[in-house]
């Protein structure tokens, strides 16, 4: 023990200990106080990310896309609200035939479950960018890493500080014992032949964490969330989803389709209680500038 | 002589008498007959000197018996509140009245378990209160330690249902009961108090402090147009000075409210993403609120996540 930590503790003793009983009793098992005055950990020291990276990309190479030229990660420092976190996933790769983002891995190493969402993509989506919103369990790493149609992996890193996302009830209560999911397209009228257009997606849905304990019953709340997202045009596939409640509550997603015609743009949505849930929204594009 | 000095801490911290001796420190104003309001301290963060003593609490005392106005942020502010009603008046304490679920507010209700009360509460505020107190409990421990113990939000045991209201008798004075639709939280009841038209708004008013939103701004705007229609003498609010008059201490926080959900439309309406609105809406209003970094954001974010959903 250092001096100062030694002369800290005579000072605060009473408080402190109080206060370590307290934390290690929590859920977070981290003291915020402590985490605010420390430097960033090292990301590659994440046991989590170890095991992930481990069952996800055995040995594969993966380059840190330092400079976001394939996938760049945005999320705030510091998240208020860590229920509603959002986070963009921009890509610098214009998806084509011969080369394009086949997969985008979200990770949140801190989460409890750290798989927060697995993107697939195709030519046709014109680019791989995401934007949503994430629930945050404690100060974490949170990775995006790209996957390329031949197979090359690149990973934007991103350290935010926010806590207790998974674990806080919704705002709202209301009752979802029947509840009815329903889909939200938003597309910019204006829509251009053969132009990557900005698309977005909003499921009204709990997406209700099972790490939510009723203090009454002292049961956790049953997770129910939205599992799988399936986005189309004109038949061919545009995007899919893979997520669970790491996605904050009515999950939104904005996404890029590439039109060459006119066609639905659709989705279709299974949540856990294989509730399928379909919209569609019919676009006309315009000749556009080629 | 510091391990001593250590061990008396904890002796006194762990005895009724530090109660007493901290008496001092709870201050307690008569605003209107019969009517004792406590003003919490305008502090970031929850410490175990401040135990927590954050929200505006009181109660109302009528010839038969004391009502209080929510219980406080801890079980040792709550046993405070207590010690104070009994240095008030001889008469028994018979209703917990709770505004609402938030932990600065709620989690003094076992202070008064052993008086055999009846907990009053918004229908909604048993369940809020039941999915939250985990997570309320683990920070209130993290930030107070040992001062959090015995703190819990003990549920209603008589409720009102949104947008009904529930005579409260104490004795030649009738307490209005009102519980409200979603509006700062999805429970929130305020109490109006009819021999000195003295209306009770805990956090459904915030003054100084900026509006900490739970529930929906739109609600909330719909529940601030109806609350201007009662008749009240006087206002508490949940946070701030003890009393104001009315209905123009409501004002600045109807005004940020409402800009905060014009600046989101107009957010949506430029097609901003959530991450732009958060950073652009509403910061001229930053110098006019207390704790207006800790809550702004998480405002706008919840109600950009709402009102997408309008048209």
């Amino acid at each position: 023990m250092t001096w100062t930590k030694a002369a800290n503790m005579n000072v605060l003793a009473v408080f402190n200990q109080s206060l370590m009983r307290g934390i290690v009793a929590c859920l977070l098992g981290l003291s915020v106080a402590a985490l605010a005055a420390d430097p960033i950990p090292d990301g590659n020291q994440s046991e989590v990310w170890k095991k992930v990276r481990q069952s996800y990309f055995e040995g594969r190479t993966i380059v840190e896309d330092v400079d976001g030229k394939v996938v760049a990660l945005k999320a705030p420092k510091r998240a208020e609200d860590a229920a509603t976190v959002p986070v963009q996933i921009k890509t610098g790769v214009n998806q084509s035939k011969d080369r394009f983002i086949q997969k985008l891995y979200l990770f949140i190493d801190a989460n409890p479950s750290p798989v927060a969402a697995i993107f697939t993509f195709t030519p046709e989506s014109g680019r791989a960018d995401i934007d949503t919103r994430v629930r945050i369990e404690a100060y974490s790493h949170m990775r995006a890493v790209a996957e390329m149609n031949d197979g090359k992996l690149f990973m934007a890193t991103h350290y935010i500080k926010a806590a207790g996302g998974c674990s806080a009830a919704n705002g709202t209560l209301p009752d979802y014992a029947n509840f009815q999911p329903k889909l939200k397209f938003k597309v910019d009228p204006n829509v251009e032949k053969d132009q990557p257009t900005l698309a977005q997606l909003m499921i009204n849905h709990p997406n209700a964490s099972p790490l939510v304990k009723d203090q009454v019953t002292h049961l956790f709340q049953p997770a129910y969330y939205v599992r799988t997202i399936n986005v189309s045009y004109a038949g061919k596939q545009i995007m899919t989803a893979d997520v669970d409640f790491s996605i904050s509550e009515n999950p939104n997603f904005r996404f890029y389709f590439t039109p060459s015609g006119e066609g639905e743009l659709r989705a279709e949505v299974v949540d856990t209680k294989d509730v399928k849930v379909e919209s569609f929204v019919k676009i006309t594009p315009t000749a556009g500038k080629t | 002589m510091k391990k001593f000095s250590q061990f008396a801490a904890v002796i006194l911290a762990c005895t009724p008498g530090f109660v007493v001796a901290s008496e001092a420190r709870f201050n307690l104003k008569e605003i209107a007959p019969g009517i004792f309001v406590h003003q919490g301290q305008m502090v970031a963060e929850r410490t175990p000197a401040n135990m927590g003593d954050q929200a505006n609490i009181g109660f109302i005392v009528g010839e038969k018996c004391v009502a209080t106005l929510d219980a406080g942020g801890s079980m040792k502010v709550g046993l405070l509140l207590r010690e104070a009603i009994k240095k008030t008046t001889p008469k028994p304490i018979c209703y917990v009245i709770n505004s609402h679920v938030h932990p600065d507010h709620m989690f003094g209700n076992p202070a008064f378990k052993a008086d055999n009360v009846t907990f009053i509460g918004h229908e909604r505020l048993a369940k809020g209160a039941a999915a939250r107190s985990n997570n309320y409990t683990n920070s209130l421990k993290r930030d107070l330690g040992d001062v959090a113990e015995g703190s819990e939000l003990t549920p209603p045991t008589k409720t009102v249902k949104a947008g009904e209201t529930l005579d409260l008798d104490l004795g030649g004075r009738i307490l209005k009961i009102q519980a409200w639709p979603v509006g700062h939280t999805d429970n929130d009841i305020s109490v109006f108090d009819e021999q000195t038209q003295t209306l009770w708004l805990s956090d459904l008013l915030f003054i100084d402090h900026v509006p900490a939103m739970d529930g929906s701004i739109p609600g909330w705007l719909k529940v601030i147009a109806d609350l201007k229609k009662i008749p009240a003498k006087m206002v508490i609010p949940g946070h701030g000075p003890v009393t104001a008059p009315w209905p123009s201490a409501i004002e600045p926080e109807e005004r940020y409210l409402a800009k905060v959900a014009d600046g989101v439309r107009k957010a949506l309406k430029d097609k901003q993403t959530i991450q732009e609105a958060i950073e652009g809406v509403a910061w001229d209003e930053k110098d006019k609120w207390q704790q207006f970094e800790q809550f702004h954001r998480r405002t706008v974010t919840a109600t950009y996540a709402e009102l997408e959903w309008e048209e």
